[in-house]
C-alpha cells in the first residue's frame, strides 16, 4: 500500500497580513533581506534566491505589481538606492583604498564588507567604522596589499574621527601652575588620532588628493574648450612599507596630518592612556637607546609645539 | 495653518535647505532668508565644522531641524542615545518644531539609510504613532511628519496613504509636514489623484510644506531634489494653501545644487501662490480664515 505523503507548504517569505507589530517587523524583515542583497555586475537584483527560487516569487509576496512595473521591479528600485547611496558613501569616504586597489577590485571589497557589517548607526558617517577589522579578517579581498589596505581604513576613518569629534578648552600654562609635578596628569583633545602605521600613508593619501585636484581641474579644461581627450592617466605609486607614526589633528577645522618620532608617540600615547607625565615621559624613553639627556632638548620642543597646537586639553 | 501648535505658534514664511555649496556665500554675503532647514543628522557631531558653521548662522538666522533617520515605522525602541544628541542640538539651535518622515527604514539593528514606505495598517498606524509620542515626549519640541514618495505599494495595506498619515498623525495628536511634490511622485507612481489626497488631509495639523523638484523615468517618477518644481506641483501647492493656510514653506535642492541665488529665487516663487491664495480668500469674502479646516 502507498504511503500517502502530504507535501507541507513552503514558509511564506512575508507575512499575508500587517496586524501586530511582530507581522510589520516580519514584513519589513523580509524586504530588507530582499533589497540589501548584493545587485549584479550589471546594477541589478539577482533573479534567483539563495536558495534556487526566483527572487519575483519572493518580490511577489511583498509588493503589489502595478501597470507599468512587476513587483520584482518595484522593489529593485529600493534594492539599487541602497547599494548606490552606501557604495557612493564609502567611495567618498575611502579615496586611499581606492587607489591601491582600482576601482573593481575596491567596489568588491566594500561590497563585501557591507554584507559582513552592514550599517549599524543612524548615520552614515559612521559607515567606515569596522573596515579596517573587515581587511584583517578577510585579506583575500585585498592580497597581496592587506597590510596597506589595513593601514589607510586606519588612517581614513581617523580623519574622519578628526573631522568632528569634540574640541575641549585648552591647556594652557596658568593650569600647570597649580598642579603638582609628581602627580601631573596631562589630557588630550579627543578629536586628536595617534597611528602607528606599517606604511607611509599619510604621504601617500596626500598624493592621492593631489592627483584627485589635478584631473578635477583637467575635466573643467575640458568642459571648457570641448576638445576630446583621451584619458590620462596617473597612477600614484603605492608607498613601500616604512614604520610611521603620525598624528592626525586639525586646526580652525582644517584636518593636518603630523609625523611623530617614535618616543613623541610612546609619550602622547602614555598621556591618552591616563599615565601621569612623569609615568609618560618614562615610556617615551624606554624604546630608545638615547639617554634622558640627549633626549630633554627634543622632548621640550614636542612639548613647545603640542602646547602650540592645542593637543591638550581641560578635563 | 500660520501658526499653530505643530509649529510652536511661528509664521516663519519662505525657507532654503542649508546646504555645503552655500556655506561661504551666507556667511560672508549674509543674505536675508526667512530661515533655513538643516538636516539634523549632520550636526549630531561633538564638534568640528559642521558645528561651527551652524553657530554661524545661528547667530544670524532662524534655524528649523529636519531629520531623515527617526524611522517612526520600524520595528523596535527608538535608539536613546541618538534621541540624547539630538535633544541637544535642539536646544543647541532652539527649533520651534521637529519634522522627520512617515517610513521605516531600518530592521534588527541594520540600517537602510533609506525613507522606506509602510504598509498602510491600523496595526502600523498605532506602532508608528506611538513611537512619534515616545520620541516627541523625550525631545519635549513639537513634532511633524513627512509623507514620503513611494515606489512600491504592499499586498497587506488596508488604506490609502492619505488615510494612513490621517490616522497616524491623529493618534500620535503631531504635526504634519507636507511635501507636495513626494504626493506628485506618488500619485504618479500608484495612479492616483493628488488633489484627493490634498483635499483629505486634516489640514489644520499641516504645520510646514515642502516642494522640490524630481525626475522622470520611463516607467516612474524618482525624488531626486535636483531642479526646480514643475508646474503642476507648483499648482498643488497653491491648491495646499488655500486649504491649509499661509504655511511655512521650504524648497529643497539637494543634487546639482545651482548657486544660492537661484535655490533662493526659486523658493520665493511660492510667495507669488501665496499672495494668490490671499487674494482668493478676499474675492470669496469668507468670514473662515486663510487655513481654518472646512467643516
Amino acid at each position: 500500500m502507498k504511503q500517502r505523503t502530504k507535501k507541507r507548504p513552503a514558509k511564506r517569505f512575508a507575512p499575508k497580513q500587517v496586524n501586530s507589530a511582530r507581522a510589520l517587523a516580519e514584513l519589513q524583515r523580509a524586504m530588507w533581506t530582499l533589497i540589501s542583497r548584493p545587485l549584479t555586475a550589471a546594477n541589478r537584483m539577482p533573479r534567483r534566491w539563495k536558495d534556487g527560487r526566483p527572487t519575483a516569487e519572493l518580490a511577489a509576496q511583498i509588493a503589489k505589481p502595478n501597470d507599468r512595473l512587476t513587483s520584482f521591479e518595484r522593489l529593485e528600485i529600493y534594492s539599487r538606492m541602497y547599494w548606490f547611496r552606501v557604495l557612493d558613501s564609502l567611495y567618498e569616504d575611502c579615496p586611499g583604498l581606492r587607489a591601491v586597489l582600482g576601482q573593481p577590485r575596491f567596489m568588491k571589497l566594500i561590497e563585501a564588507y557591507l554584507v559582513k557589517y552592514p550599517s549599524r548607526s543612524f548615520t552614515l558617517r559612521n559607515l567606515p567604522s569596522r573596515l579596517a577589522r573587515f581587511i584583517r579578517e578577510e585579506p583575500s579581498w585585498t592580497q597581496p596589499y592587506t597590510a596597506l589596505c589595513y593601514d589607510l581604513a586606519c588612517f581614513e576613518w581617523a580623519r574622519i574621527e578628526v573631522f568632528d569629534s569634540a574640541a575641549l578648552p585648552v591647556f594652557t600654562l596658568n593650569d600647570l601652575l597649580a598642579a603638582d609635578p609628581a602627580k601631573l596628569k596631562l589630557n588630550l583633545q579627543p578629536y586628536l588620532q595617534l597611528l602607528q602605521l606599517d606604511y607611509p600613508v599619510d604621504e601617500f593619501i596626500l598624493a592621492v588628493k593631489q592627483r584627485d585636484e589635478l584631473s578635477r581641474s583637467d575635466s573643467s579644461n575640458t568642459a571648457l574648450t570641448k576638445t576630446a581627450r583621451k584619458p590620462i592617466s596617473r597612477k600614484v605609486a603605492r608607498p613601500n612599507p616604512e614604520p610611521t607614526h603620525v598624528a592626525v589633528h586639525r586646526m580652525d577645522s582644517t584636518i593636518y596630518f603630523k609625523r611623530l618620532d617614535p618616543a613623541a608617540h610612546r609619550i602622547l600615547r602614555a598621556i591618552q592612556r591616563g599615565k601621569t607625565l612623569a609615568q609618560a615621559l618614562a615610556a617615551g624613553l624606554s624604546g630608545t637607546k638615547k639617554s634622558g639627556e640627549d633626549l630633554a632638548g627634543k622632548i621640550q620642543d614636542w612639548f613647545r609645539t603640542w602646547m602650540e597646537l592645542g593637543w591638550f586639553c581641560q578635563r | 495653518m500660520p501658526a499653530n501648535r505643530f509649529n510652536g505658534f511661528t509664521d516663519y514664511g519662505v525657507g532654503i535647505g542649508l546646504r555645503i555649496p552655500h556655506y561661504d556665500h551666507i556667511l560672508t554675503k549674509k543674505p536675508t532668508v526667512d530661515w533655513f532647514e538643516v538636516i539634523s543628522e549632520n550636526y549630531l557631531v561633538d564638534g568640528g565644522r559642521p558645528l561651527a558653521v551652524l553657530d554661524k548662522i545661528l547667530e544670524q538666522y532662524r534655524v528649523v531641524q529636519h531629520g531623515v533617520s527617526l524611522y517612526f515605522g520600524s520595528p523596535g525602541k527608538p535608539d536613546r542615545s541618538q534621541l540624547r544628541r539630538l535633544k541637544n542640538l535642539v536646544k543647541r539651535t532652539n527649533t520651534p518644531w521637529l519634522s522627520d518622515h512617515l517610513c521605516w527604514g531600518s530592521v534588527d539593528g541594520s540600517y537602510s539609510h533609506d525613507l522606506l514606505p509602510m504598509p498602510y495598517t491600523f496595526a502600523a498606524a498605532k506602532h508608528t504613532a506611538d513611537k512619534i509620542k515616545y520620541v516627541r515626549d523625550f525631545l519635549e519640541i513639537p513634532l511633524c511628519v513627512e509623507n514620503v514618495s513611494s515606489y512600491t505599494a504592499y499586498h497587506v495595506s488596508e488604506m490609502s496613504e492619505w488615510e494612513f498619515l490621517s490616522e497616524v498623525v491623529e493618534r500620535a495628536d503631531c504635526g504634519i509636514l507636507l511635501d507636495v511634490n513626494n504626493i506628485y511622485v506618488s500619485s504618479k507612481n500608484h495612479s492616483f489623484n493628488p488633489y484627493d489626497y490634498l483635499n483629505q488631509i486634516p489640514h489644520q495639523r499641516v504645520a510646514q510644506m515642502h516642494i522640490a523638484g524630481h525626475t522622470k523615468f520611463e516607467k516612474y517618477l524618482l525624488d531626486t531634489h535636483d531642479h526646480a518644481p514643475i508646474d503642476p506641483v507648483w499648482k498643488m501647492y497653491a491648491h495646499a494653501t488655500k486649504l491649509c493656510g499661509v504655511t511655512a514653506t521650504l524648497l529643497e535642492w539637494d543634487d546639482k545644487i545651482p548657486s544660492f541665488d537661484e535655490v533662493h529665487d526659486e523658493a520665493l516663487k511660492s510667495k507669488q501662490y501665496i499672495a494668490e491664495a490671499r487674494a482668493a480668500q478676499v474675492t470669496e469674502g469668507r468670514a473662515r480664515p486663510l487655513g481654518a479646516p472646512r467643516v
